[in-house]
Order: structure tokens, then C-alpha cells, then sequence
């Protein structure tokens, strides 16, 4: 089984080419079986390494050399170890759930087969991401996930609408990788590997100097900044939303956008040696979280909503993982990407039944027509909100258990953006399914429940997010922190905060209590007194600004991409244009002009010759007499 | 004897055509270009990376002069060798469709640009090369004369005097250089071996860049650039942006490094400094360009500044990096500028504007562009990624302020290039109808893209080729400075 590791990102490679070259002649059916195939055969496969890893710690395979120079070399090499075989698992699981309800959700597009083929890519590259043994495979990973998002958010190419916000998030992205790219290059100058054995199997760690570490790990997470979505790089993620919602939920809620957190789980022993770093990861989790949180109180796009949860999210993984609570910061990923996942397709469910419609004002008491849809979106609901046993309430409580082992302050910080999300998804989840009805006839009249192909992995989905907190049950519950152990060989024994139980109890039921007051609150104000926002315009003093999402955009564009264009014209025009080429231009009419003078000597006139003939003699007559 | 046949048959041939009449011309000018690409692979599977400089033919010239018929490849011209052989044939292929007139005329011409560019990587006597690198020039600017878009004689005219009067400065270097051997030599090993004092090597120095700085060009000398690949025919831009230009960054590593290495490691600081700024003002403008070609113009001066500067680092990793990177320019260059043709040829434009929605109407030609356009943005696994990975950490090893400068075109590049495909292939469609690729146009970009693939999945190719030539060039350049 260790000799075929590599099929497993190879077969969604295969994938993509046959689809990508049979597009336009292979039937739909055959094409989505194909693309469902590959995603699921890794699937299997990855299970099946699961008893090789599970006995040795991890498994290797080399395929071949990649760059090779005279001091460092990279291979082609995949390394599954706990922490790449879980997310391999969470790929390829999530990935092939997701796949099939593509099938179903994408079956009157006419360029189906090209989804498919893009999404086997996705899949390719994000596997390439955490299997790599390098960081040069990571870092191929990461930029290969950054184009599939940009193919598919701007999937539906002839809407110039969509194809901006792709382009925005690959800019953005490529902003953050550029930092990435720099700590990639201070990493080979301090180590002289990028491999992940050559810098963190010897002893290398503990001479290099703690600066150029703590270096490193800010430039990573610049980069993880922008893949994850996070301030102050995190307004490409709402855009996303453009992209067909089976990719908002494989690409912007499952997978890719957690690439950061893998990256610093990767990196974990340097951040171990970066302690500024980890306190940066914290406050910028933090900060994040509550900002993304508020934002989301005032949207009415169904998958707006979803968005800026994600980005709370992945602030509150980032909050984690600066506190030091590694496995509660990865528990919280495989988490989020059940329910996410979920949350997303469920959505895409209700939109697939509506048409097309996504704003939540314009949906209202649809638990009767979409029956199924309604009990998987409340179980998503449930689970992000942290009900137990839910599986969100696992990680959640965990996260914040870790605050308050540091100050009941962030405790209580990471709590108030839990409730905020909890507020907004209540919020959404009322005006959607209860209150009055405010779909337009006809619409209603043709709004239908989704078929099986999508209602299937939306059950699994469910299922998962049901159950998934399984995965770590904490002692307290008569569980043995099996995701800890599991991944102690990767993050090593991590020192916990001493809290007792009788406080951990405390701690559990304040939040639990917290959050049931706020899902009451959200169900009188809009399944009880069925409030429904108003117009965007009718918006004032902090919900316009909230609703205008704080008018980052806008400033961005004020600040960044104005001037820059400025000075790109300026530069351009100005500069280059004018100035110089302007010299250059100058020196050959200089020169042309002063040939023209000189030419006078040489035309031919013998009558100039003569007289310069003449004068010259009298010259030297006249200096021979005199001096 | 390999050597010369790919030096003398595209030469020959190229002036045998010049003379020749009618259609046939493009078709032999092909075979030729072909029968030298197999040459270069030949030369390639017979060469041994550790044995240093190979295929040598040497004959005396002008004795009394100190200069001979010396050519030869080792690991460093062998890549050069190899891109122009294999691109040439490529090249002429993508102008069939073009039919331009006087076709013995516009081949011979093109046939003999190739042989003389050859002749410019495997020249060993200093003055053998000096007389390839004009030579090249020649054909250079009546294809951009005769074949041109617009302002065609200013242009051509700017174009001419522009490099020629660095190439001067250069030609003053040289009989400077051969004096200093008594007797004079121009061969390649005696002058390597001659000792300047730091003034003179200062002169040498900004001699040789001069010429190589306007070649290439480098900013702020590249003002003769924009115009001349806008408005040169798509064939003639293809051999200036992908080939031509690679004779001055080559001649960077071959005649600057060895020759005056103190003076490089004494003024690169500056050097550097106005080449990485360079890159980030190319890649500034391109954003703004209104028209594709002239933007893949400013782009291509972006690229090719950054593989400058990594020379000039004189790191193991730049050099390998400024190889890898000039192989890469080379393929992408021509790929792009394929693009403006297809457009020009279906549209009769390049406006960005005036273009949009063809991805629908032809999605083999979107596939192709936007491969091109991957392997431009330096995309892992594409053939722009290692070479821009090792350039910029070259920087890097000198300097983080130069690879963060540098590092900026990454960014910019991936907006202009983006936005330029969106506003050509995404969006509405601007009126009408656009065929896709026929298998004639499939034959340029298939091998285009299968190297944009290749070489970024196995970048070994080159370095197992160029490695052990780098390190002795290294080894050589640091003994000269310690020597110093």
C-alpha cells in the first residue's frame, strides 16, 4: 500500500486531464461518475493508510527529483503522517460528498464537464499541498489551490461581475504568498533545506538564531493571512461567494481556506520558537473573528452570511493555534468542515429549489417546501452555534476552554464571537425556513426539493456534523482526547491549562446557557415577531456601517488600488513616455542636428575645401612668423 | 563538426534563399530549422556534463591578428544552443499563415538571424563572436524595417542605432581586452587570463554592459523596446523577445563574469539596485497597457530583469535560475506573442478593449493562452516557477529588500496578466465570431505547452546539463577576486 501513495493525488490529475480534453465529448453522466470516481478511490486509498500510519507514525514515498542544486534539493516525495492523513481524509471524504452533489447541482450547466475537471484539479493540488515532504510541494499546492479558486469563482465566465472577483482573489492571494515566498527563501538561507526532515530532523532548530525565526513565522503567516482569509486579507473571501456554491463549500469552507492552519501546524515547531508569532496568531484570530462576526449580523445573501462566518471560523482557529491549543485549533478545521460544508450545500440547496435567489428577505417559511433541506440546515446550524452534542460544541468548547486557561478576558472575548455567530446564523435560519413567506408565486410554484444525488451527501454531511465531536471527546466526558493522541507525534504534548472540572463544568454551562439565550432572542425577533430586514438603503448609523461591511473595499480602493493606478499611468506615461525616451530621442535629434553642422565639411563643396585649404596655410603662416 | 554545421547551414542556407524566388522558401527555411533543432538534441544526448567545453572545432583565421575560428559548447551555451535550435523551427511555423511578401526575402533573413545567434552561444575567440552578435543584428532590423506594423523606418532606424552604438562601446572593450596578450589573442582562454587593474575593469565593465543593458534591454536603456515588438510582425518579435535578447544576458555570464569578476562584485550593489527597480517600473506600465502586445513587451523587460540581476548576484542559484529562466522567457515569449497573432490574424487588433468573450467561441485557444499565461505567472509546476523561485532567492541570499522589489512583479504580474486575459477572453463578446484554433495553429502551441509543462515538472533537464559548468565558472570568478 505505501507504494501507491502517489496515486492518490495522481488520480484526480488523471481526472482532470480527461476531463479537461473530453470536455465537450464525453456525456454528463460519465463525466460527473468519472470526476465522483477518482475523489473517492483517494478516498479508500487514504483510509487504507490509515493502519500504516497509525503503527508507524507515518509513511513515506519519493516518486522522483524535483529541483536539485548544488547545496539543496527537493524531491517529488509525499509524506502522510496523522496530521496529512486526517486532512487527507477531510479532502477526499468532504472532496468526494461534495463531487456527487455536484452531479446533481450542476446538471443543466452546459459546461458541466468543466466543472468537474476543475474541481478534480482542486483536489489535485490541494492534496500536493499536505502530502508534499517539502515546502516547495506546500508552496505548489498552495498557488495550484489559488488558481482553481480563481477558474472557479469565475466559473460563470460572462458575467464581468464574477470574473472580478476571481481576479481579486488571486491578487490578494498571490499578496499573501509573496510573504510566504519570503519566508520560504529566509527558511533556505537559515536552514539550507526546505524539506521538512532536513530542517526539522536534526538539530538545526535549536542553533538558529530566535529573530530570524520569529522572522519566518510572521512572513508564513502574511501568507497564511491571505489563503485563510484574514484581516487584513480576508475581503476576497466574500467575493468568492461568486463561484458556484458546490465550490464555496469545497473551496472556501472545507479545504483550501484552511491551508493557513495547516501551514502553522506544519511550521508548529518553529512557531513553538516564535512565541511574538504565536501572540500575533492570537490577537489576529481574535480580531478577526469578532469583525468578520459583526459583518455577518447584517447581511441578506445567503452565502454572504455563510462567508464572513467562515472568516470567524478560521479567526477563531488562528486564535487557537496562538494560544497554543493545536489539536482544539485542528479539531475546530475537521469540525467546521462537516458543518460548513454542510451549511454551504444546504444553501445551495435552497438556492437550487428557489432558482437562483439568495437573499434571505426574499425567502421566509420554507420548511414545508424543502423539507429535507430544513432538518440538515438546522442540524448545521445547531452544530456551528456549539449545541451539544453537536459536533461544533466539541470544538468550540475546547477553543475557549484554552482562553481561559490564558485570561478569562479572551475567554470571554472568543465567547462574544461565538455568540455573534450564533445570533447571524439564527438569524438567517429564521428568516429562511420561518416567519411569513415572502417568495413570489411563481417562484414558489416551481421550488422543489433537491434530488437525491444532493440530498444524500447532505445526510452524510449531517451526519457528520451530528457526530464528528466523536473524534475528541474530552476526559471529562469519560473520552480519551483521541485527535490529541493521534496527532502527538506531529504537534508533540502539548502543556494544558490546569482547569478543574468543576470549572470546566462552570465554563461549559455559561457558554451552552449563552448560547441558548441568543437562539431564543434571534427566534422572537424573527420566527415570533417575524422582523424582516429592510432595504440596504433604509440602513442607518452602525448597521449601515456593518452592512457596508465597515467599507474595507472602499478603502482599500481609496488607498491601494487608486493610487497604484495613478502611479501606473504616471509611470507609464509620464516617466517612460516623455521622459525617457524622451532623452533617448532628445540625444539622436542632437546628434542628427550636429551631423547636419559637421556634414558641411565633408559635401564636396571645393570651393569650403579650398578656403579651409587657404586659411589653414595663412594660419600657419601667421603662428610661425609671430611666436 | 556539429558545432559548425549548426552554425554554417541556416547561415548558407539563409543567403541561398535571400536570392531564391517564390513559395518553397518557408518550407526549406522549416526543414533547415528543423534539421538544426535535431542537431541541438543530438548534441545534447552526446554531451557529457562533467567533461567542460565539447564539440570544439578550431582553425587559425588571422593569425597575425590573434584571431581564429574557435567555437564549442559547454553545460552554459549548450541551454542556448538548444533554445534557439528547438524554438527556431517552432517559430517559423506560427509565420505560415502570415504569408509575408517576398517569402525567400523574409526567411533567409530569419534562417540567417538563427545561425548567427547560434553563433553568438558557441563562440570561443572573442571576435568570432563579436561578428555573430552584428551579424544577428542585421537580419534583425530589416525584418523590422521590411515586416513592420506601423513607423516601421523610425523605429527600425531607433532600433539599429540604438544597440549598434552599445555594441560599439563593446567592440572598443574587445581590442582593448585581445591587446593586453602579447601577441594579441582573441581567443576566449587568453582572454580569461588576463589581469586589469580595478579601473580598467570598471571600464570593461560598463563597456560590455552597455551593450548587453540595451540588448536585453534593461531599464532605463529599454525605451527602443515597446515599439519595436509592437510593431514588428509576430515572427520578428518572437526572435528578438524569445532568442535574440537571451545573447545579452548569456554574454553576461560568459564574457562579464570571468573577464572582469571585481568589478562585478564592486558594482553590483548599484547594478542590482536599478535593475530590481526596473523590474517592478516594467511591471508597473504593463498594468496600464491598453494594447497585448506592447503589455507582454513591458512584461517580457519585467522577466528578463529579473534573470539580469540574478546573474549579477554571481550565486550558484542565480546563474541556474537566470538559465532555467531564460529557457522559460524563451517558450512563454513565443506563446504569448502567438496569442497577439491569432488575434491580430481573426481580429485584426490587439486592443484589449476592442476584444473579450472569445473563451466561449474558442476554447483550444483559451486552454493555450491561458497555459501560457500560467507558465508567464510563474505557476508551480509550470516552466516559469523554479527559475523565478531560484532568482529570487538568489536576491534574497544578497539582499531581502531586492527579492521583496523583485518579489513585486509577482504580485503585478499576476494582475496584468489576468486582467489582459479577462479583457480578451472573458466577458461579453465584442461582435461576432472567432474560429478556434486549426491544426496547423494547434502545431505551434502544442509543443509550446507540452515544454511549459515538462520543464516545470523536471527543471533537471537543464540544471544536470548547466550545473557542473556553473560551479567551475563560479570557482573561477572567485579565484580571479581573491587573486585580486
Amino acid at each position: 500500500m505505501e507504494n501507491l501513495i502517489w496515486l492518490i493525488p495522481v488520480l484526480p490529475l488523471v481526472g482532470f486531464l480527461v476531463l479537461g480534453l473530453g470536455a465537450r465529448t464525453l456525456p454528463k453522466s460519465i463525466a460527473s461518475v468519472l470526476g465522483c470516481t477518482t475523489i473517492f478511490t483517494g478516498f479508500i486509498l487514504t483510509l487504507l493508510l490509515g493502519s500504516g500510519v497509525m503503527s508507524h507514525g507515518s509513511v513515506e514515498q519519493s516518486i522522483g527529483t524535483w529541483v536539485a542544486t548544488a547545496s539543496w534539493s527537493v524531491n517529488f516525495g509525499f509524506l502522510v503522517d496523522p496530521l496529512s492523513w486526517m486532512m487527507m481524509l477531510v479532502i477526499t471524504g468532504v472532496g468526494a460528498l461534495i463531487h456527487v452533489y455536484s452531479a446533481g447541482y450542476m446538471h443543466d450547466d452546459e459546461r458541466h464537464n468543466y466543472f468537474f475537471a476543475y474541481l478534480n484539479l482542486f483536489v489535485f493540488f490541494m492534496l500536493l499541498l499536505v502530502m508534499g515532504n517539502n515546502y516547495l510541494l506546500l508552496f505548489s499546492g498552495w498557488e495550484g489551490v489559488g488558481l482553481c479558486s480563481y477558474l472557479l469563482i469565475g466559473f460563470w465566465f460572462n458575467v464581468d461581475e464574477y470574473n472580478e472577483a476571481a481576479k481579486k482573489a488571486f491578487v490578494m492571494n498571490r499578496i499573501g504568498d509573496l510573504g510566504f515566498l519570503l519566508g520560504l527563501f529566509l527558511l533556505l538561507n537559515t536552514f539550507g533545506a526546505l524539506d521538512y526532515k532536513g530542517i526539522f530532523g536534526g538539530d538545526l532548530l535549536s542553533h538558529a538564531p530566535q529573530g530570524v525565526i520569529t522572522a519566518i513565522t510572521l512572513l508564513f503567516i502574511v501568507g497564511a493571512a491571505g489563503k485563510s482569509a484574514q484581516i487584513p486579507l480576508y475581503t476576497w473571501l466574500p467575493d468568492a461567494m461568486a463561484g458556484p456554491t458546490p465550490v464555496s463549500a469545497l473551496i472556501h469552507a472545507a479545504t483550501m481556506v484552511t491551508a493557513g492552519i495547516y501551514l502553522v501546524l506544519r511550521s508548529i515547531h518553529l512557531f513553538e520558537l516564535a512565541p511574538f508569532s504565536l501572540e500575533v496568531l492570537t490577537y489576529l484570530g481574535l480580531a478577526t473573528s469578532i469583525f468578520a462576526a459583526t459583518i455577518g449580523l447584517k447581511q441578506n445573501d445567503i452565502k454572504k452570511v455563510l462567508a464572513y462566518s467562515t472568516v470567524s471560523q478560521l479567526g477563531l482557529m488562528f486564535f487557537a493555534l496562538g494560544l497554543g491549543a493545536y489539536t482544539a485549533a485542528f479539531f475546530h478545521l475537521v469540525t467546521h468542515a462537516f458543518f460548513k460544508a454542510l451549511l454551504f450545500l444546504s444553501a445551495g440547496s435552497v438556492i437550487h429549489g428557489l432558482g437562483g435567489e439568495q437573499d434571505i428577505r426574499k425567502m421566509g417559511n420554507l420548511r414545508k417546501v424543502l423539507p429535507v433541506t430544513f432538518i440538515v440546515f438546522a442540524i448545521g446550524t445547531l452544530a456551528i452555534a456549539g449545541i451539544p452534542p453537536f459536533s461544533g460544541f466539541f470544538s468550540k468548547d475546547q477553543i475557549l476552554l484554552a482562553a481561559y486557561g490564558h485570561s478569562p478576558l479572551l475567554f470571554a472575548l472568543g465567547l462574544f464571537a461565538s455568540l455573534l455567530t450564533v445570533y447571524y446564523m439564527f438569524r438567517m435560519f429564521f428568516l429562511v425556513f420561518y416567519g411569513n413567506s415572502r417568495t413570489d408565486h411563481h417562484t414558489l410554484d416551481h421550488a422543489h426539493e433537491s434530488p437525491l444525488s444532493m440530498t444524500a451527501p447532505l445526510g452524510i454531511l449531517a451526519a457528520l456534523s451530528l457526530g464528528g465531536g466523536l473524534l475528541n471527546v474530552p476526559a471529562i466526558f469519560g473520552g480519551g482526547d483521541w485527535l490529541q493522541h493521534f496527532l502527538e507525534p506531529v504537534i508533540g504534548k502539548v502543556e494544558e491549562a490546569h482547569i478543574s472540572a468543576s470549572m470546566e463544568w462552570t465554563l461549559m454551562a455559561i457558554v451552552v446557557g449563552l448560547v441558548l439565550v441568543v437562539i431564543f432572542w434571534a427566534y422572537r425577533n424573527y420566527a415570533v415577531q417575524k422582523q424582516v430586514p429592510g432595504a440596504e438603503a433604509d440602513e442607518v448609523g452602525m448597521g449601515r456601517i456593518l452592512n457596508h461591511k465597515y467599507y474595507v473595499d472602499e478603502i482599500y480602493t481609496a488607498v491601494f488600488v487608486k493610487p497604484a493606478q495613478q502611479l501606473s499611468e504616471f509611470v507609464g506615461d509620464v516617466l517612460d513616455a516623455d521622459f525617457l525616451d524622451g532623452l533617448v530621442n532628445g540625444v539622436g535629434r542632437f546628434t542628427t542636428g550636429v551631423g547636419k553642422v559637421i556634414r558641411k565639411i565633408q559635401e564636396g563643396t571645393v570651393g569650403f575645401y579650398l578656403f579651409i585649404f587657404a586659411f589653414g596655410i595663412l594660419l600657419l603662416l601667421v603662428l610661425e612668423l609671430f611666436f | 563538426m556539429l558545432t559548425s554545421i549548426l552554425l554554417f547551414l541556416p547561415i548558407l542556407g539563409g543567403l541561398l534563399l535571400l536570392l531564391a524566388k517564390g513559395s518553397q522558401a518557408k518550407w526549406i527555411s522549416f526543414a533547415l530549422s528543423l534539421v538544426c533543432g535535431g542537431i541541438s538534441i543530438a548534441m545534447c544526448a552526446g554531451f557529457d556534463p562533467q567533461l567542460g567545453m565539447q564539440f570544439v572545432a578550431e582553425l587559425p583565421w588571422l593569425p597575425n591578428l590573434g584571431i581564429s575560428y574557435h567555437v564549442g559548447v559547454d553545460g552554459i551555451s549548450l541551454v542556448l544552443v538548444l533554445l534557439t535550435n528547438l524554438l527556431c523551427p517552432v517559430i517559423f511555423w506560427s509565420t505560415f499563415k502570415q504569408n509575408p511578401e517576398h517569402p525567400g526575402l523574409h526567411y533567409g533573413m530569419l534562417l540567417i538571424m538563427q545561425g548567427a545567434m547560434t553563433g553568438v552561444f558557441v563562440s570561443l575567440d572573442i571576435f568570432l563572436y563579436y561578428i555573430f552578435w552584428e551579424l544577428a543584428l542585421i537580419p534583425a532590423y530589416f525584418l523590422v524595417l521590411l515586416y513592420g506594423a506601423f513607423e516601421r523606418n523610425r523605429i527600425a532606424m531607433k532600433f539599429f542605432l540604438y544597440t549598434l552604438v552599445g555594441s560599439l562601446l563593446m567592440l572598443v572593450a574587445i581590442i582593448y581586452l585581445s591587446q593586453q596578450n602579447s601577441p594579441a589573442s582573441f581567443d576566449i582562454y587568453d582572454i580569461y587570463g588576463v589581469r586589469l587593474t580595478p579601473n580598467a575593469q570598471l571600464l570593461v565593465l560598463l563597456a560590455f554592459m552597455s551593450a548587453y543593458a540595451i540588448k536585453i534591454p534593461i531599464f532605463p536603456f529599454h525605451t527602443w523596446q515597446p515599439d519595436t515588438y509592437t510593431s514588428a510582425s509576430s515572427g520578428t518579435t518572437m526572435m528578438l523577445s524569445g532568442i535574440m535578447l537571451k545573447m545579452g544576458l548569456y554574454s553576461i555570464i560568459r564574457w562579464v563574469l570571468p573577464i572582469v569578476p571585481g568589478a562585478v562584485a564592486a558594482n553590483q550593489n548599484w547594478m542590482i539596485w536599478i535593475i530590481v527597480i526596473g523590474v517592478a517600473y516594467a511591471s508597473l506600465i504593463a498594468v496600464q497597457q491598453k494594447d497585448l502586445k506592447r503589455l507582454f513587451a513591458y512584461a517580457s523587460i519585467a522577466h528578463v530583469g529579473l534573470i539580469a540581476a540574478g546573474i549579477l548576484t554571481m550565486t550558484e542559484s542565480g546563474l541556474q535560475g537566470s538559465l532555467l529562466q531564460m529557457l522559460s522567457h524563451g517558450i512563454n515569449a513565443v506563446g504569448l506573442f502567438y496569442v497577439c497573432a491569432i488575434l491580430s490574424d481573426r481580429k485584426g487588433t490587439n486592443d484589449i478593449a476592442a476584444l473579450g468573450g472569445i473563451r466561449r467561441l474558442a476554447p483550444w485557444f483559451a486552454t493555450a493562452y491561458f497555459v501560457v499565461l500560467l507558465g508567464t505567472v510563474a505557476l508551480p509546476l509550470t516552466n516559469g516557477f523554479v527559475g523565478e523561485f531560484l532568482l529570487l532567492s538568489a536576491l534574497f541570499q544578497k539582499s531581502w529588500v531586492w527579492s521583496l522589489v523583485a518579489g513585486s512583479g509577482v504580485i503585478l504580474g499576476a494582475v496584468y496578466m489576468l486582467k489582459s486575459y479577462q479583457g480578451v477572453m472573458l466577458g461579453k463578446e465584442n461582435n461576432g465570431t472567432f474560429a478556434d484554433l486549426d491544426n496547423q495553429e494547434k502545431g505551434v502551441f502544442l509543443p509550446i505547452v507540452i515544454a511549459i509543462v515538462v520543464f516545470g515538472l523536471l527543471p533537471s533537464l537543464i540544471t544536470h546539463l548547466s550545473g557542473p559548468a556553473i560551479e567551475q565558472l563560479l570557482q573561477q570568478i572567485n579565484q580571479a577576486i581573491q587573486a585580486n
